[in-house]
């Protein structure tokens, strides 16, 4: 087992016939991904890639029976197309859009909120590079051959660095059982913690990996839920130590804007809930064999 | 986005928040003249400045007669106004807000922020007004009173009178308390704005409720659903090398180090600049050009960081994920051809192609330092940056 995703889960792609919607749909086929259909309002009918079109997001669940879907659809009008996921029953999103204003974010998590526990929508992103199980399944745009298949989790809050941490794993043989990006966007659909209570439960994840950075409270919150509930070994590296405080670095969340959003804060809380910190971003490698290596 | 205390206020009074009777002058004639325009026997002198902390730094002054306006004015217009929040070189005062005073009986604040824990918006109100929230927090704490909204169903009438009598107001100004709370509210929601804070939000011997500074700020993902808060950017504001960043749709933040920085991706550019600090150097800036990494955005990236003068070494950390090394590679060696400064650059590319990548800038016939992963490239930068005046060979632009 991985988490979110598995071989043969059926996918759906809103926004598929557009230039980016194209061009990553094609990717995740020649990754093995079973993507089942597409959807773009106007264009129901068509067949791009081999896959049907649909207009709705609803037509192409009935169509396909597929309940995860990733979403190519531009900031503006995502927060709308994953709403529009969430009502017609999908029960895993990705969205990669990067910009989607807080309010609108806002208006999505409430969206959420008021659906039955069970039937809840499990929205991973905004503005990241989604999830991967390798050698299984990819929905999302990283790229698939920076991955091997293995038993390290990883939940990280940007792209790069998250590539980063999964070549310097690989070059040392350790693989990974799903990466899954949550974002750097000040609201994000998932959080550390509902992430990290995947894998905690996932018979195929020895051990997670998490990717913090400066600003918010997710990773305080992480450490709360790792003292309390998580028995497998996670290791951290946290980005931002020396970013000057009240700026934006690139992320829209990253901002150190009060107690306990700095990186030196978070190290320290994450420390104090038993996760073993990476001291540098070129350390996410070493650090990792050594916790295998503790707990094999 | 950020925007002045005028155009907030302006902002603001279109929702229907009281506000002073003010204008602005760009002149001191132009000054003189807005004291006949407003009135009244006692004015301030507001320097437009996009900086908090105005007030200490000498950019706020009282005035009690036209005279007085003039040299006041005189003082701010055309020069850097420098506060504890600008850094020594200031912001240029371009403008002057002149605003009738008005006699305060009682100092409230009020704020309005994004709440990322509670995913929501939050009020923070306090009855110690005029002076800042984070010394109230420190000294008074418990008259700081936070409450968190949802900014679909927005705040409610009943809402805003509660926090009006947790502040302890007397009944007589509960009523114009609580409406301009749920004005702001409306103005904050409505403009997709990040910050609205109103310290102090004053009340008057007679009862009024005015707002008399007004802080702005706007969520930048949403600018292109509110074209009338686009319009009021004021680039005379912004560090010239952010301006030119965002013009070319690159995020860059200017630091005072003398390592150039080129990095895709927010969260491996603030590692990249931990491992720089951990080698012993000081990041010159924070520069993302996103995930892609195309070859345009590298050559505009480079000639940004060439710009600053104080940088001494450029170390570029690429991971080409969708992207492919060898496009970066070529990205790069157009782009050092086109340049002519002399700086020597690190170049770590790592991800698709990476081979392929790293030998064609070898072949290139330019003196690019490689590096094959994150620690070695930090090192090599700061190495070159102490070793720069004794070496030229590995010069950008110069022939190996």
């Amino acid at each position: 087992m991985s988490i979110l995703i598995e071989e043969s889960t059926p996918i759906i792609v809103q926004g598929m016939t557009g230039r980016i919607g194209k061009f990553h749909a094609q990717e995740m086929i020649d990754y093995g991904t079973n993507i089942v259909a597409g959807v773009t309002p106007g264009k129901g009918g068509e067949t791009l890639l081999d896959k049907p079109i649909f207009d709705t997001v609803k037509q192409a669940v009935n169509a396909t029976g597929a309940r995860s879907c990733i979403v190519f659809v531009p900031a503006p009008f995502a927060a709308d197309a994953v709403m529009e996921a969430a009502n017609a029953g999908i029960k895993v999103c990705v969205a990669i859009a990067e910009g989607i204003p807080a309010q609108d974010m806002m208006m999505v998590k409430r969206y959420l909120y008021q659906m039955p526990e069970g039937e809840r929508m499990c929205l991973i992103g905004p503005n990241y590079a989604g999830v991967i199980s390798p050698g299984k399944s990819l929905m999302g745009i990283m790229p698939g051959h920076i991955f091997i298949p293995g038993t390290v989790g990883i939940i990280a809050r940007s792209g790069t660095l998250g590539y980063e941490a999964a070549s310097q794993m690989k070059a040392r043989g350790i693989g990974v059982s799903t990466s899954v990006g949550i974002g750097g966007d000040p609201i994000n659909g998932s959080s550390f913690v509902s992430i990290l209570e995947l894998f905690e439960s996932d018979e195929d994840t020895k051990a997670v990996l998490m990717i913090g950075e400066i600003g918010g409270h997710q990773e305080a919150e992480a450490a709360d839920f790792i003292r309390e509930n998580v028995n497998k070994p996670v290791a951290a590296y946290v980005a931002g130590r020396t970013a000057p405080p009240g700026r934006v670095m690139g992320h829209a969340g990253a901002v150190i804007a009060s107690v306990g959003e700095s990186a030196e804060e978070k190290i320290n809380t994450l420390k104090s809930a038993g996760v073993i910190i990476a001291p540098s971003p070129s350390d996410m490698g070493t650090t990792m064999e050594q916790v295998l290596a503790e707990n094999p | 986005m950020r925007i002045h205390e005028f155009q907030a206020k302006r902002l603001l009074s279109g929702f229907g928040v009281a506000v002073p009777k003010g204008q602005i002058a760009y002149s001191l004639e132009q000054a003189a003249y807005r004291v006949v325009q407003i009135g009244g026997d006692k004015w301030a002198v507001k320097a437009q400045v996009h900086t908090g902390a105005r007030g200490r730094a000498g950019g706020v002054v009282l005035c009690d007669d036209g005279q007085e306006v003039w040299e006041a004015a005189e003082k701010l217009i055309g020069k850097a106004l420098v506060t504890e929040q600008t850094g020594p070189a200031g912001k240029m005062v371009n403008r002057v807000f002149i605003e009738a005073v008005v006699p305060t009986k009682d100092e409230l604040y009020l704020a309005f922020a994004l709440d990322r824990i509670n995913e929501g918006i939050v009020v923070v109100a306090s009855s110690n007004g005029g002076k800042d929230i984070e010394d109230t927090a420190r000294e008074n704490p418990s008259s700081i009173l936070r409450r968190t909204f949802d900014p679909i169903a927005s705040m409610h009438a009943f809402e805003a009178r509660e926090i009006a009598f947790s502040l302890g107001l007397p009944a007589a100004v509960i009523g114009p308390v609580a409406d301009t709370i749920l004005k702001c509210c409306r103005a904050f929601c409505g403009l997709d704005a990040t910050l609205v804070e109103i310290n102090p939000l004053t009340i008057t011997e007679n009862g009024a409720v005015l707002a008399l500074d007004a802080k702005m700020t706007f969520d930048d993902n949403a600018l292109y659903r509110n074209q009338n808060i686009a319009e009021l950017r004021d680039r005379s504001q912004e560090d010239p090398r952010e301006r030119e960043a965002i013009n070319r749709g690159l995020s860059y933040v200017g630091l005072t180090g003398n390592i150039g920085c080129i990095i895709n991706g927010a969260g491996l550019s603030m590692a990249t600049m931990d491992m720089i600090k951990d080698a012993g150097g000081e990041p010159a800036n924070f520069l993302d050009i996103g995930g892609g990494a195309s070859p345009e955005r590298v050559a505009m990236a480079l000639r940004l960081v060439l710009s600053d003068d104080n940088v001494a070494a450029i170390l570029v950390n690429i991971f080409a994920g969708i992207n492919r090394c060898d496009w970066v590679a070529e990205g790069i060696i157009q782009a050092v051809r086109k340049t002519e400064a002399k700086v020597p650059l690190v170049v770590r590319l790592s991800g698709t192609h990476v081979e392929l990548g790293r030998q064609m800038l070898e072949q290139s016939g330019l003196a690019i330092i490689g590096a094959t992963n994150l620690r070695e490239a930090a090192e090599r930068v700061v190495a070159a940056t102490k070793a720069e005046n004794s070496t030229s060979e590995a010069c950008i632009g110069a022939r190996a």
